[in-house]
């Protein structure tokens, strides 16, 4: 396993040192790279004036809340389908007829409706989370072992406690499947919105740093941005064997 | 399909009906103002109106014609890529890792440096839109790869069968699932991926179009651009699910 892991860092480290030998050697003078060093010196700058943390902060607050909205969304609607096949099927063609919207294309609409900031932002990430949400936990309310239900019936429970004490604890290792991917997407929506227009975050931070011709800087918030999307990851996927272990495996597509 | 079924689907379009009923109703009463949100059928008459005068028509050409170049140039390029990878055991443990690594970033945040690189032009946004909907189809095939049946292998091994007889004899058909799987993945994230650059380089397409209706406050042809878009993923998906479906034909005849 540790010559593996050994093997894995081979490929990064000779591409990053193959690298700043070519910048260096040919004085690379480039609006669009820079070589590992400088990016590095850049990233430490961005640090020590916290522009970079704070952009962080930004973009993670954005993701967060609307991850949080359109988890909430998601699940209750994916509940209330995974319960009542009736309700499912008379919904199924405004769901289909809502789904594929790309989320960006609501920028606009959330652009003049709430203006530039947090607001706009947070509403196109919860969009974009509703979706695997709704799905995956319809999918996991339906696979619910039948004879939990049974035992439900028959204990008369009213049906908000058999939401809550048999429905969610029985889906509840697919539905934070549905949430692990879920924050992924709303971390790559929130950065997208800042890049394509809204002032905020990382996003704006790597366009600003384009515009102003600094690759050093603008290719430190692009390493930045994939060490958080990376971390997010990890920390999830970590999570989610401690709480559930094997159990979320069968949810699991990937 | 049965009666039962058919049946239930008149009656969700009915529901769905009520929906637009609902919010025709919200637009007359104006209990949101007309300035954010259009009745359905002010949407209609712009899509009509957007159709009729062929605006609507090069907008969707140019975005679709985006969305399959850099699609397509991504499918090509995973599937060749993802082959060589997951062809070999030697390039599976050494290059597999960093793209691994390399999968959570949100790609979008490569727009920038494609900007400094080429500019706000054409190029730019194919190549975004490639190296976005290039890594599940990558990703896809090289787990496709690694996990063909391993006596499938040993036949090729016995059939002295060269590597690129194995490649398009074996592996590929094999993987074909787990790659159709990944290029539906990509389908959706080249759309987004378009709209994306065409708001950002003032590209033809819709994408353009929605942000400048927004920009004039027109949002009758802003709410005719967004359904547009939601069409356009509804048809894309829908036509990959066909596709899926022929193509994939033999291995379900084969259970």
């Amino acid at each position: 396993m540790r010559a593996n892991s050994a093997k894995a860092l081979v490929l990064p480290l000779a591409v990053l040192v193959a690298f700043e030998v070519w910048a260096r050697a040919t004085h690379l003078q480039s609006d669009s790279l820079a070589p590992p060093s400088e990016i590095v010196m850049a990233l430490f700058g961005a640090f020590a004036d916290l522009s970079i943390l704070a952009a962080t902060r930004d973009t993670l607050f954005s993701a967060f809340a609307g991850l949080a909205i359109g988890t909430t969304i998601g699940l209750a609607f994916g509940i209330a389908f995974g319960i009542s096949d009736t309700l499912d099927r008379l919904m199924e063609v405004t769901v289909e007829a809502i789904r594929p919207i790309p989320s960006i294309a609501l920028l606009p609409i959330a652009l003049i409706a709430l203006g530039f900031g947090y607001r706009m932002e947070i509403v196109i990430v919860a969009f974009a989370c509703v979706w695997p949400v709704l799905i995956l936990s319809r999918a996991a309310v339906r696979s619910i072992e039948p004879r939990l239900m049974e035992i439900a019936r028959a204990l008369r429970l009213p049906p908000a406690q058999r939401v809550w004490k048999i429905i969610i604890p029985a889906a509840l290792p697919r539905i934070f499947v549905a949430f692990r991917l879920s924050a992924g997407i709303a971390l790559i929506v929130a950065v997208t919105v800042e890049i394509a227009i809204n002032p905020l975050g990382l996003g704006a931070g790597i366009m600003l740093a384009q515009q102003a011709l600094r690759p050093d800087l603008m290719l430190a918030y692009l390493v930045w941005i994939g060490a958080i999307g990376y971390a997010l990851n990890i920390l999830l996927v970590v999570a989610q064997n401690r709480l559930f272990g094997r159990a979320a495996l069968s949810g699991d597509g990937a | 399909m049965n009666r039962a079924a058919l049946l239930w689907r008149v009656a969700s379009f009915a529901v769905a009906a009520g929906f637009v009923a609902l919010w025709q109703l919200i637009a007359n009463l104006k209990l949101v103002s007309p300035v954010f949100l259009p009745g359905p059928d002010r949407a209609w008459a712009s899509l009509v109106r957007g159709f009729s005068s062929g605006d609507l028509w090069s907008k969707l050409a140019g975005t679709l014609e985006h969305m399959a170049y850099g699609w397509l140039a991504a499918s090509i390029a995973g599937i060749a890529i993802g082959a060589i990878i997951g062809s070999s055991r030697r390039m599976r443990t050494y290059v597999a890792p960093s793209l691994e690594f390399l999968r959570p970033l949100p790609v979008s945040a490569i727009i920038p440096v494609a900007i400094a690189m080429l500019g706000l032009t054409q190029a730019m946004a194919l190549f975004v839109i490639a190296f976005g909907a290039i890594w599940p189809i990558m990703l896809a095939t090289i787990h496709g790869f690694a996990a063909v049946e391993p006596r499938l292998y040993e036949v090729a091994r016995s059939l002295q069968m060269s590597r690129l007889a194995v490649i398009f004899k074996i592996a590929l058909p094999s993987a074909s699932p787990d790659i159709l799987a990944g290029m539906r993945l990509s389908l959706t994230v080249a759309l987004i991926l378009s709209v994306v650059c065409e708001i950002l380089a003032g590209l033809d397409g819709l994408g353009h179009w929605v942000l400048l209706s927004a920009r004039a406050f027109r949002s009758a042809d802003l709410f005719a651009g967004v359904i547009l878009l939601g069409v356009t993923g509804y048809v894309t998906s829908v036509a990959m699910s066909l596709a899926e479906h022929r193509l994939l034909a033999w291995q379900a005849a084969q259970r």
